[in-house]
C-alpha cells in the first residue's frame, strides 16, 4: 500500500516537473533539436537540473547506504550509482536512433506525452495509443524471434 | 530559463523518490512499457505513477489557457508514436530512463544512447522543418 502512494507521489512530481519547465509543450522540444534554427537551450536546463539532483541524491545514497529508511528493499541498499552490467550493442544503438527520429517528428517523448494526454491535447491520445502499439509490436517481434530459435538483436 | 532548471530538480527530486522508497529506476519508457506488458507484482506501482503524471497533467490544464499540442497531423504523429515506442523497448529507455537516472549513474550505455538518439531527433527536425518545409516554422 505504501509503495502504491509513493508510487502516486512520484509520478505526481515528475508530471510537476514536465509542466513547469515547459517540457510538455512539443514547440520547446522541437526548438532545442533545431539547432539550425531559433534554438532553445530550455531541455539543456531541465536535464541539468534533474541530472544534479539524482547524481548528488545517488551518491549521498550510497554513501549513507541505507536510503531514507531501514525497510527500503534490498535492490536499494544493494545497488551502487555507476554499475552498468550491460554492454553498448546494436538493439541500444539501433533503438536510441529510432526513438529520436520520433522524438524529433513529433516533439513529445513518452513522459510529456503520458502528462498532455491529462491535459487533454488531443494529439497526445493519438501518440500514446501509437507509442503502446509500438511496444507490443517490439514484444511481438522479441517473441517471433525468441520461438524461431534464430539470434538476432532484438533477444539478447 | 529558471523554470526549465526548477522543473528539472522537481524531476530529479521524484526520480530519487521513486528509486530510494519504491526501489525503480523512473523511466517513463519503462514504467508505460511494463504497466501495459508486464503483469507481475509491480504493475500496480507502475500504474500509480503514471496516474500520477496524468494527475499533473489534468492540473496544469486548469491553470493555463492554452494547452500545448503538436503541431503535425495524425498520421506522422502515430508514426512518431509507433517509433517511440519500438524504439524505446528496442534500445531499453528514453529521455528519463536514459537521460536523467543513466547519465545521474554515470551509465556508458545512457551516454551513447542520449548522444544517439539527440543526433537523430536533430536530424529529424532539420529534414522535416528545413529541407521538406513542412508543420510550420519551428
Amino acid at each position: 500500500m505504501r509503495a502504491l502512494l509513493t508510487a502516486l507521489g512520484s509520478g505526481l512530481l515528475f508530471g510537476i516537473g514536465l509542466c513547469v519547465s515547459g517540457m510538455t509543450d512539443p514547440a520547446n522540444i522541437i526548438a532545442f533539436l533545431d539547432v539550425s534554427g531559433r534554438w532553445s537551450p530550455n531541455l539543456a536546463g531541465v536535464m541539468l537540473g534533474a541530472v544534479a539532483v539524482h547524481f548528488s541524491w545517488l551518491r549521498w545514497v550510497a554513501r549513507r547506504k541505507s536510503a531514507l529508511d531501514v525497510n527500503a528493499p534490498e535492490s536499494v541498499r544493494s545497488i551502487q550509482p555507476g554499475v552498468s552490467a550491460k554492454r553498448v550493442d546494436g538493439a541500444l544503438i539501433g533503438g536510441a536512433a529510432l526513438f529520436g527520429i520520433g522524438w524529433g517528428l513529433s516533439g513529445y517523448c513518452p513522459g510529456p506525452a503520458i502528462v498532455a494526454l491529462g491535459s487533454g491535447a488531443f494529439g497526445a491520445i493519438v501518440f500514446v495509443l501509437a507509442m503502446a502499439a509500438g511496444m507490443v509490436l517490439n514484444q511481438g517481434a522479441r517473441w517471433t524471434i525468441k520461438r524461431s530459435g534464430k539470434g538476432s538483436m532484438l533477444v539478447r | 530559463m529558471l523554470l526549465a532548471l526548477i522543473g528539472g530538480v522537481l524531476i530529479g527530486l521524484s526520480a530519487s523518490l521513486y528509486w530510494s522508497l519504491n526501489g525503480r529506476i523512473a523511466g517513463i519508457s519503462g514504467i508505460f512499457g511494463g504497466a501495459i506488458l508486464d503483469f507481475g507484482r509491480k504493475r500496480w506501482e507502475r500504474v500509480l505513477f503514471l496516474l500520477g503524471m496524468f494527475a499533473a497533467g489534468l492540473a496544469f490544464a486548469r491553470f493555463t489557457t492554452r494547452v500545448p499540442a503538436p503541431t503535425l497531423p495524425l498520421l506522422p504523429l502515430a508514426l512518431a508514436g509507433l517509433l517511440v515506442g519500438f524504439g524505446t523497448r528496442l534500445g531499453s529507455g528514453c529521455t528519463s530512463g536514459h537521460g536523467v537516472c543513466g547519465l545521474s549513474r554515470l551509465s556508458p550505455r545512457s551516454l551513447v544512447a542520449v548522444v544517439i538518439f539527440m543526433i537523430t531527433g536533430a536530424l529529424t527536425v532539420f529534414v522535416v522543418r528545413h529541407v521538406l518545409g513542412l508543420w510550420g516554422p519551428a
